[in-house]
């Protein structure tokens, strides 16, 4: 045997004990983990149906991981209402639920179920499930809970080479789809265009049953756009704004604010009536949510916490200078339920 | 001296005659292929999933990073043969190219965030972008010319063996483990470490492209320059393939316009490219042995043909099942009869002493020349549909073809029978 034999076998030895030893301690950490029940304190949906609450996915690191849960709005870090649903991202409004979800395979697929909510206490009833065309990104449903809106990202046609690619639809929960939006008339700074990037995403519903906020992307800006579901149209409003959320009283967006390097995102707040821009410079890490109201004056977002698979929901007040506070420990995807 | 197609090669360590069986080299190299690529295909698997549900990464920050992913290797490329060529020593080069992507995967395991992530996955590029080139001049190096286009058969098959298993071997992982990403990380590291393990302990230092037939101190140091590599033949090839890949649009458009034609549902989207994975693996060494047969040259332009039918098959899909079943097949077979192809060619029209260089030089303008069709194509595909956007691609791509069967008329007889134009090393003739 040659040197070269011999050190060729160590190092296969070596590295395969490795590999296995470590994929060993990943399996015992994973059988131990969905073993043991949730750390949270939970309680039972009926409890939080009763009233106010956030709903959100779970994220705690237990066998409830990604499961979608309910808090009582009145007591946010307190005991927990824990479904069977597992979903990637989660919206509800007070009849409807979204869900997306990946199922892992060698070939992944991605899918979008709607559910009702039934009357306090029962379970959810699932109503509609739709395939969707790639990785789930945004999911939001209009105050009414008939319109559920879903973004994903694609896969499959990065064809610029370089940049990345959306698909967002909006739907008739249990009904017909609005189709792609990247169809509808676009309209950026009056001029009606169809560029060939343009990508959608993130979108907000108003509670007329056919206005919608979304970002809209082209030549690497990025704009706030109004939708008209009836004329199948988006029109840009405003620019530099990604993922809005139209505030309960209808008069201002939350949003995200890119740096210039495009890497770091700021929650900011834009009025509707008089254009004006306020950066909450209280939270000085980057968002990347699409944000969620608590009330007129607070807003919600995840955020993932460093080197860990688990995230909280912070809170943050709409003045510059607030300073942000964890809402719901262990949590992401919230969406409030006055 | 001369240094000629004829005279040439060899390796300084093996016998260049390998009697019709492919070189211990080659399969070597293509059993590193096959580790590496298990290793990076498997991240690739889970890279979108990790980045947005693990470390949190927004669609934006992803595509960007896709981006990187895609376009970093072919800068590096050219400067890599260069220095293959130079030093004479393509093992060493390619060592680091491997070497490099190692080093990557240990960094994605303690990548946080958006930084650190596109760092390591610019690194993981550069490595695969230093290491092709000089690998395929190995493969040149250490073949029997008369069976060129078999032993890049057979080096792409096993390299694609892996590309097919490194998902896989994924998915086992995160089927048995929950969040198991890290643990398919560090999996990737240990196949990323045992490919370059393989390379060290079992391809020569010295699998170089030309012997030293007179000790190394006597004779004056060859000075390698890329321009010497930029032989008419070479010319002609790189800009035949470049002209014809910038007809080339890319599977995803191609699977996206069967997508628009009622073909099939949007969740089997991915299982078209491993449909088109496998369809190449099958062929890629019966394409090769053919490819001797017939003329490297003429393959390297014929297996546009298939590209052409698939086209067709994607302008036409009439929603029929078995338009798309052809067009991921025709898919398959165009990059079994030309990915290793032109490595193949264009090895052969330079001298051996700047075939690094040469085939860098072929690899990197047609992915260049890839780049720019997926860019054109997507306006065009917008201004008038998918359609008729593919029927004139097919119908361009119909058109050069015969156009470029007679530039290259010449290359198959040229790198058969004549010696290419002899080389002068400067530093003058002994």
């Amino acid at each position: 045997m040659t040197w070269r034999t011999t050190a060729f076998g160590g190092v296969v030895v070596l590295v395969t004990a490795g590999m296995t030893a470590y994929a060993l301690s990943a399996i015992a950490e994973n059988d131990r983990r969905t073993s043991t029940a949730t750390a949270a304190t939970t309680t039972t949906l009926a409890q939080v149906e009763k009233g106010p609450r956030i709903v959100f996915r779970h994220t705690g690191r237990d066998a409830e991981y990604g499961h979608v849960g309910a808090v009582a709005l009145a007591d946010p870090g307190g005991p927990r209402a824990l479904t069977d649903l597992s979903c990637d991202r989660v919206y509800a409004q007070d009849r409807s639920v979204s869900c997306l979800r990946t199922e892992r395979g060698v070939v992944s697929r991605y899918r979008a179920t709607d559910l009702a909510i039934s009357p306090p206490g029962q379970a959810w009833r699932e109503v509609d499930e739709t395939d969707l065309p790639g990785l789930p990104s945004r999911t939001r449903l209009s105050p009414d809970g008939r319109l559920v809106s879903t973004t994903v990202f694609v896969n499959g046609d990065s064809y610029l080479a370089s940049g990345f690619s959306t698909r967002t639809a909006v739907r008739r929960v249990g009904g017909a789809s609005y189709g792609d939006l990247e169809r509808f008339k676009l309209v950026v700074d009056g001029r009606r265009v169809a560029p060939v990037d343009r990508n959608i995403w993130g979108i907000t519903f108003a509670d007329d049953g056919r206005t919608f906020y979304a970002t809209v992307a082209t030549g690497g800006r990025t704009y706030l756009a109004r939708g008209d579901l009836a004329e199948r149209s988006l029109t840009t409003v405003a620019d530099h704004v990604e993922c809005p959320s139209l505030s309960p009283d209808g008069t201002r967006i939350a949003f995200k604010e890119a740096d210039e390097s495009g890497t770091r995102w700021t929650p900011a707040v834009l009025d509707l009536a008089t254009g004006r821009r306020t950066v909450l410079t209280g939270e000085a890490r980057s968002i990347d949510d699409q944000i969620e109201w608590l009330d007129n004056d607070t807003v919600l977002y995840g955020l993932a916490r460093q080197g860990e698979p688990v995230s909280d929901v912070w809170a943050l007040d709409t003045s510059t200078t607030a300073t942000p506070r964890v809402l719901v420990p262990e949590a992401s995807s919230p969406a409030v339920l006055r | 001296m001369y240094l000629s197609l004829s005279d040439r090669p060899t390796t300084d360590v093996e016998p260049r005659s390998t009697g019709g069986r492919v070189s211990r080299t080659v399969v070597i190299l293509g059993i590193v292929s096959l580790l590496t690529d298990i290793s990076s295909e498997s991240v690739s698997a889970i890279l979108p999933l990790y980045l947005t549900a693990v470390v949190g990464l927004s669609p934006v920050a992803y595509g960007l990073i896709d981006g990187l992913y895609q376009g970093v290797s072919s800068l590096v490329r050219i400067a890599a043969g260069w220095l293959a060529d130079r030093t004479d020593r393509p093992q060493p080069v390619a060592l680091t190219g491997y070497a490099l992507s190692a080093v990557a995967r240990l960094g994605l395991i303690f990548a946080g965030g958006f930084g650190t992530i596109s760092a390591a996955i610019s690194l993981d590029r550069v490595g695969k972008g230093v290491r092709t080139a000089p690998r395929d001049a190995m493969i040149a190096a250490s073949s029997d010319p008369a069976h060129l286009g078999r032993s890049f058969g057979v080096h792409r098959a096993l390299d694609t063996i892996g590309a097919t298993l490194g998902p896989l071997l994924a998915f086992v992982i995160l089927w048995r483990i929950a969040d198991g990403y890290d643990t398919v990380l560090v999996v990737s590291l240990g196949f990323a470490v045992l490919g370059v393990a393989t390379m060290v302990c079992f391809v020569p230092f010295r699998t170089g492209a030309v012997r030293r037939v007179v000790p190394r101190r006597t004779r004056p140091r060859t000075k390698v320059r890329w321009r010497s590599a930029l032989t008419p033949g070479l010319m002609r090839v790189t800009g035949v393939s470049g002209v014809l890949a910038l007809l080339t649009v890319g599977d995803g458009f191609v699977y996206l316009a069967l997508l628009e034609t009622g073909g099939f549902a949007t969740q089997w989207f991915p299982v078209l490219y491993v449909g088109t994975n496998l369809a190449y693996l099958a062929l890629a060494v019966p394409m090769g042995r053919f490819a001797d047969r017939a003329g490297r040259a003429k393959v390297l332009v014929l297996g546009h043909l298939p590209l052409a039918a698939a086209y067709l098959c994607a302008a036409t899909g009439s929603g029929a099942l078995w338009t798309t079943f052809a067009a991921v097949l025709l898919l398959g077979v165009f990059y079994a009869a030309t990915d290793g192809t032109l490595a193949a060619v264009a090895g052969q029209l330079v001298p051996v002493t700047v075939r690094a260089s040469g085939i860098a030089t072929a690899q990197t303008a047609v992915a260049l020349a890839r780049l720019v069709a997926a860019t054109g194509f997507g306006l065009l595909w917008y201004a008038v549909g998918p359609r008729v956007a593919m029927f004139a691609v097919c119908a361009v791509l119909l058109a050069a073809i015969p156009a470029g069967l007679a530039v290259l008329r010449r290359a198959d007889r040229s790198s058969a029978a004549e010696p290419a134009e002899p080389v002068e090393p400067r530093g003058g003739r002994p």
